[in-house]
């Protein structure tokens, strides 16, 4: 459904390839895209039309400095842009010359405060330092036991009485003091940018407990409402940074850039999962690259780490690079690839795949079709396909529930698969198919080198 | 050893996955490529089809009301787009104050159109931009002002004002006709499953769903099938005792599937209506829990009575990401309608407006404020009227 921006001016620059000069047109017709890639990822519309209107100069020169590959040039001055303004000054965190040094959260309804001021809490606690929550939550049902229950799990002590939001505040903040905690996060409830009363609320728990640090807690998955949110909670509060969260998902999180435009502060903290260490630093250049849809190696990457098994995934690489990677060890890695989510959401997040594989709409059954034809084959068969003749398919295609030319189908596209490897300059060279061995076909490898 | 160490195990990882799935689309070519020819002429005849009634009807309901909005308006050139904000902090609850908020800034947009003389190509543009802001994604925006730029030609209609109500009723034409009732006609219990990414608000909306049925003399229970958010079954309990109905409740961590068949078998023993079952939140992007969803969603379907509803949950802030969820819940759990919820923010909510026109699945409530009666059937109308203003 979305293209990247790569493809996006795949698109245009095709057109105009031939041309020794791009006209001014030329150059407006790929900001077109670039626009059109932005608003696709989120970024806010004021938001996308300023950056756009900066990107034009850089996109002039880049046409106009003859360069083979004027796309190339627009999408790396576009991708710097973006990780410019993503990054920017990193917010280095000044405890309290007098302890403890307050951090309030502020955002909307379901953003991940509770959760984040948890994460921030664990985050405090592994540095070192000894941070209590403060629990000012008293809008929402049960909100005050969630946090109570993710305070046990960080082994972060949680405070709450019965009261107001700003009187449980300050009272949070005298407990710390009298128990000797150097950090007070404090949890509120969550609050839409145009509700006076609440917006006012939080703003009187902002000038009772003169927090050291304010941070709004954004979705990822936000739209154009981002712009309306920052703004309002910047007036409120005039923010310190940000934190994103839910960033595990498979948003372009254009919300980010939005939001560093309107308040001007570091996004400080990126949240990625659901378990309470699930939460980093905000990294600029990989957000950049997600917005743009040009491939999230680094999260797939991790993504992999997290749910691959590294012995498994070790041993098909062994294999591949001996070039005896039959259908055993593909299956074998098939059925790790599958843990990683759906398809389609992986090669999202590969570079340089094609744009023709891109739009193909994956079936994730597909997959598990797959994964019964092999299943359905015996040891040796798998090792040595050359072995399933006329009968063996009929049994294999019976046995899995497909039909006979499915069967042919996957064998020939694992030979094709073959090919690609080799021209890859995966396996052994000609010279070194002979040796059987792993040793030597590394030897043979180290050796060509 | 250390061979495989570093970014070589990193480049493996990747490889390995690059293999597999170019294996995978090619082996699936075959058979895909035959669905999706069939799948897309069925979708361009739906982009094709013509919008019903656009002809010369007069465009009845804005029509008397611009003299009154004549009135100066914003003058920093943005009043198209800008949403006031005093107005806005009355949610959408009627159909007249969704209506006049509408006209209000339409019509302060109309009179600076009016005075520029004839509809010029800038008119169009700020039409289509305040789609976009509403988070209809920028193809539906271009597609949707595209057709009433054709349409508004050869009806021969000149008034901007017209050009209005023309998008309207293009809107309204994607929406109008769909069945947005619950559906709850199935053999007793009727389990109504409620699904979404964390933090959309699926638990209120239960709270709030559990009283409207029992308001409509449905006798409801509630399933605590999030068993894994810190205090999401106390929260639901919370909402319970607010709606005054029974609820069932797993040990936390504990299987949400076998939760809610206990709440069905319950229901069926005491003769209760509808079953209202809470699942944990969950990103479309993690494979395990939305294979535990299907689980949840077989397991349903298994329980006695009939599941009758699974209900989408969509924050309106949501931006274009919302098509990946709805496609991705209603893959595990085919989902029958959409919740939208927290419309009474400054976000439209468009994005349910894209997952209706692109996946069918009707938007049947919308979620209007904290409170337990905040609740209410989905209006066309009302919401169309919100996101062109």
């Amino acid at each position: 459904m979305f293209d990247g921006l790569g493809n996006r001016l795949d698109t245009v620059l095709n057109r105009i390839k031939g041309k020794s000069r791009l006209t001014e047109a030329d150059v407006d017709e790929a900001l077109v895209e670039i626009r059109a890639a932005l608003l696709e990822a989120d970024v806010a519309l004021s938001v996308t039309n300023n950056f756009v209107e900066r990107i034009r100069s850089v996109a002039v020169g880049a046409a106009a400095s003859r360069s083979l590959t004027p796309g190339q040039q627009i999408v790396k001055a576009v991708d710097a842009e973006l990780v410019r303004v993503l990054g920017g000054e990193s917010l280095k965190i000044n405890y309290a010359s007098k302890p403890p040094t307050v951090f309030l959260l502020a955002g909307l309804q379901g953003a991940g405060k509770t959760t984040t001021a948890a994460k921030l809490a664990l985050h405090f606690r592994r540095n070192g330092r000894s941070p209590l929550l403060v629990a000012a939550d008293l809008q929402r049902p049960a909100a005050v036991e969630q946090l109570r229950t993710l305070g046990e799990r960080a082994s972060v002590p949680v405070f709450s009485t019965p009261t107001d939001p700003v009187s449980v505040a300050k009272a949070g903040i005298d407990e710390a003091r009298r128990v000797g905690r150097d950090i007070v996060i404090i949890d509120t409830a969550g609050r839409l940018a145009i509700d006076e009363s609440l917006m006012a609320e939080i703003s009187s728990i902002s000038q009772a407990v003169q927090p050291n640090y304010t941070f709004l807690v954004i979705d990822a998955m936000i739209g154009q409402d981002a712009v309306n949110t920052a703004k309002a909670f910047n007036e409120t509060l005039s923010l310190d940074g940000v934190i994103m969260t839910k960033l595990d998902g498979d948003a372009r999180g254009g919300a980010a850039l939005s939001v560093k435009e309107i308040v001007g502060k570091p996004i400080a903290f990126g949240s990625t999962g659901e378990k309470l260490e699930d939460f980093d630093t905000f990294y600029p250049e990989r957000m950049a690259s997600r917005i743009l849809g040009m491939g999230d190696v680094l999260t797939l990457i991790e993504q992999a780490e997290r749910t691959l098994d590294e012995e498994v995934t070790k041993k098909g690489a062994s294999r591949m690079m001996e070039g005896r990677f039959d259908l055993d060890d593909f299956l074998e890695q098939l059925r790790q690839v599958k843990k990683m989510g759906p398809l389609k959401g992986i090669m999202g997040m590969l570079p340089g795949v094609p744009k023709e594989l891109k739009d193909v709409d994956i079936d994730d059954r597909e997959i598990n079709r797959i994964e019964a034809i092999i299943s359905s084959m015996t040891i040796d068969e798998r090792r040595n396909p050359r072995l399933i003749d006329g009968s063996r398919r009929q049994r294999i295609a019976s046995g899995s529930g497909v039909q006979t030319h499915q069967v042919t189908g996957l064998l020939k596209q694992f030979t094709e698969m073959q090919k690609v490897m080799k021209q890859m300059g995966i396996g052994p060279s000609s010279a070194t198919r002979r040796h059987k061995t792993k040793s030597n076909a590394r030897k043979g490898r180290r050796n060509k080198r | 050893m250390g061979f495989y160490s570093g970014w070589i195990m990193h480049l493996l990882y990747l490889v390995l996955v690059y293999l597999v799935a170019v294996l995978v689309v090619a082996a699936g070519g075959v058979y895909i490529s035959r669905q999706r020819r069939s799948r897309l002429s069925t979708s361009s005849k739906k982009v094709l089809s013509a919008p019903p009634g656009v002809a010369t009807r007069p465009p009845d309901r804005t029509q008397p009301k611009v003299a009154v909005d004549l009135k100066p308006a914003q003058t920093d050139g943005s009043a198209f787009v800008a949403s006031p904000k005093t107005e806005e902090k009355e949610p959408p609850k009627s159909l007249s104050a969704g209506l006049s908020k509408t006209r209000g800034v339409i019509g302060a947009a109309l009179s600076r159109m009016k005075l520029r003389g004839g509809l010029s190509e800038e008119f169009w543009s700020e039409l289509e931009e305040t789609l976009i802001l509403g988070d209809l994604g920028l193809e539906i925006s271009r597609d949707l002002v595209s057709k009433t730029r054709d349409a508004f030609r050869q009806t021969g209609l000149n008034s901007s004002v017209e050009a209005i109500d023309l998008l309207r009723r293009q809107m309204l034409a994607d929406l109008v006709g769909k069945d947005r009732s619950l559906g709850l006609l199935g053999e007793a219990p009727n389990l109504i499953l409620l699904v979404g990414v964390n933090g959309v608000g699926k638990t209120t909306t239960i709270g709030k769903l559990a009283n409207y049925l029992a308001n409509n003399g449905s006798s409801v229970i509630l399933a605590a099938g999030d068993t894994f958010r810190a205090a999401a079954s106390e929260q639901l309990e919370q909402w319970a005792n607010a709606a005054d109905v029974e609820i069932v409740k797993g040990n936390s961590g504990g299987d949400p599937a076998s939760v809610i068949f206990d709440a069905a078998s319950r229901a069926r023993a005491i003769g209760v209506d509808v079953v209202i079952a809470d699942t944990a939140g969950r990103l479309q992007t993690s494979s395990n829990l939305m294979g535990e969803l299907a689980k949840i969603h077989r397991v349903a379907q298994k329980a006695p009575g009939t599941l009758s509803e699974v209900l989408l949950v969509i924050d309106a802030t949501t931006g274009q990401n919302g098509l990946s969820q709805a496609k991705s819940f209603s893959d595990a759990a085919h989902t029958t309608g959409v919740v939208l919820t927290k419309l009474d923010g400054s976000a439209k909510g468009g994005i349910a407006f894209a997952i209706e026109r692109e996946l069918g699945i009707p938007i049947k409530f919308v979620g209007t404020g904290e409170k337990i009666g905040d609740l209410v059937p989905f209006d066309p109308e009302t919401f169309v009227d919100e996101v062109c203003g």
